[in-house]
């Protein structure tokens, strides 16, 4: 289950917001874009989900080139920024949406698909609130749901776009962990956008680092500290470096 | 926790010269709408009433069901029952293209949409009859084939899909523009197709103001009077809608028989005016 990013270019309109982006990943690996906003992080994670498609370049997934390949037959669990739950349904029916959209060789029977729901909420923590509706939800409940939702459909890949952006700070700390250990649970590989660099710190295996729609550095925390590539990368990382040195685990 | 004390009264005499001042503009104010809704609106509806029943219950019913009124009403619902499902497809397809597609030509579908709100119907069936009927552009050529366009339910239901075109798509932009479509992204990388994605996300969140707007042109389509008349033809048991035959009764010296269909045309206006603001109540964001 590996992704591999060839040479991806992007415009909107005459202004090259992706340029010729090449990037590697491993299977199950933990891998976060981290830029300033504006940097085309976004773009590339939509790309990928295959909500956008690129004027030049491809993707290969296991292999296969799914450059073209409409987005809901990529099967990658998605999470959004402002989480796009389905307002009209319950948490449960939220989760079970993945699995009920299946064409009918390989949906799974409705029975299967409660007791597939059930076992999802219970792994994310939140199987008291199945019955409730999104707008009864706090923020970082939401995103639980959001996130259970996009592991409902067994994805291959695991996209998450700013996902703690709109929490407060306390909520993002305990939910970094949950995630982390939720998609360690799970198998499964994930690309996560941010701009925080503590949230890709302590949440990837590797980072990618992007400014102007191009990869600065691609490596692992680490080694980003010890041999930022360019003064940009330095200077963008130099608040990381105090919260490393604060002994909190990476 | 909350002491309840009895508020003192204000008794400062130039507060309450002000607030005395304050209570009768307040009581104009309110007297002036409440007069001008009961004699420009209240009245009128009554008199149809009183009118109607004047000669007693069985006049009334006998005047109704007359053959000719009979088929101007199953006319009308006739109309409506093909002009609804037409309107809402073309507004929902609309409303879609203009939220969510950029193309060019854009800006003139979200004007010519419009149209039909500035436009008198009359001048709409003229065009109508200049284009579709028998020595029109489209009419004559397909005159060749004999089919005929103009005076009959095909132009009935033509302009009236061109009065009530805006209705559905006017409801839907705005909240379709406020709503996005994080959603319906949402939705596709969780592997729906597009029909699933527009029948269990998009529908649930639109379905209010698309009622709405089907009520609004449900009601206009049964009220138009002015380019059916165009292109009716007015020919009598067969082309008539309702108002066309309030209209034929009232020139026939039958008055009672015109108010008579006339509550008819009252009736599906309350039913209306209480289902509107029964979705209003439920949902008052849409609106």
């Amino acid at each position: 289950m590996s992704l591999q990013i060839r040479e991806i270019s992007k415009y909107y309109g005459s202004n090259l917001v992706l340029d010729a982006v090449s990037l590697d990943f491993k299977p199950g690996e933990f891998i976060a874009l981290l830029g300033p906003s504006g940097s085309g992080k976004t773009t590339l994670l939509r790309t990928i989900a295959g909500l956008q498609f690129a004027e030049g370049g491809s993707l290969l997934f296991d292999g296969e080139d799914i450059t073209g390949l409409d987005a809901r037959k990529r099967r990658f669990g998605m999470v959004f920024q402002n989480y796009a739950l389905f307002e009209h349904m319950t948490v449960a029916d939220n989760v079970a949406f993945g699995l009920k959209v299946r064409d009918r060789k390989s949906r799974p029977s409705s029975g299967e698909i409660a007791k597939r729901v059930e076992n999802l909420l219970e792994m994310a923590q939140i199987s008291h609130l199945a019955d409730r509706y999104p707008g009864q939800l706090s923020g970082g409940q939401r995103q639980r749901v959001a996130l259970t939702r996009a592991l409902a459909i067994e994805p291959r890949l695991l996209l998450l776009d700013e996902p703690f952006s709109a929490l407060d700070a306390r909520v993002r700390k305990d939910l970094r962990a949950s995630l982390r250990s939720l998609q360690r649970q799970v198998g499964v590989g994930a690309i996560l956008v941010t701009h925080d660099q503590e949230e890709a710190f302590e949440l990837a295996d590797r980072i990618a680092v992007m400014a102007d729609g191009r990869i600065e550095q691609f490596d692992t925390p680490a080694n980003l500290l010890k041999n930022p590539s360019s003064p940009f990368v330095a200077e963008f990382l130099e608040g990381s470096e105090a919260y490393n040195h604060s002994g909190a685990g990476i | 926790m909350t002491v309840s004390t009895s508020r003192p009264a204000i008794t400062n005499p130039k507060v309450l010269a002000l607030f005395r001042k304050q209570a009768r503009k307040r009581a104009l104010l309110i007297a002036i709408a409440i007069t001008f809704a009961l004699i420009v609106m209240a009245l009128p509806v009554i008199a149809i009433f009183t009118r109607a029943f004047a000669e007693g219950l069985a006049i009334y019913w006998s005047n109704i069901i007359m053959p000719e009124t009979l088929h101007a009403i199953w006319l009308t619902v006739l109309t409506a029952l093909i002009v609804l499902p037409i309107n809402l497809a073309f507004g929902i397809a609309a409303s879609w293209a203009i939220v969510h597609y950029r193309f060019p030509g854009r800006r003139a579908l979200q004007t010519i949409i419009e149209l039909p709100f500035s436009i008198s119907p009359i001048v709409a069936g003229l065009c109508y009859l200049l284009i579709y009927g028998s020595m029109g552009l489209v009419g004559s050529w397909l005159d060749g084939f004999d089919i005929q366009l103009m005076f009959n339910l095909t132009g009935i239901v033509l302009v009236s899909l061109f009065v009530t075109c805006p209705f559905v798509a006017r409801e839907l932009i705005p909240l379709m523009e406020i709503a996005g479509q994080d959603q319906e992204e949402a939705a596709l990388t969780l592997g729906a197709t597009g029909w699933q994605t527009f029948l269990h996300v998009t529908l649930p969140k639109i379905k209010w103001a698309l009622l709405y707007g089907a009520i609004l042109a449900n009601a206009r389509v049964i009220g138009e009077f002015g380019a059916v008349s165009v292109v009716s033809g007015n020919i009598r048991g067969e082309t008539m809608t309702l108002p066309l035959q309030v209209q034929l009764l009232y020139d026939d010296y039958n008055a009672t028989g015109a108010f008579a269909a006339a509550t008819v045309l009252t009736v599906i206006a309350v039913i209306t005016l209480v289902l509107r603001s029964a979705i209003e109540a439920r949902h008052p964001h849409g609106h």
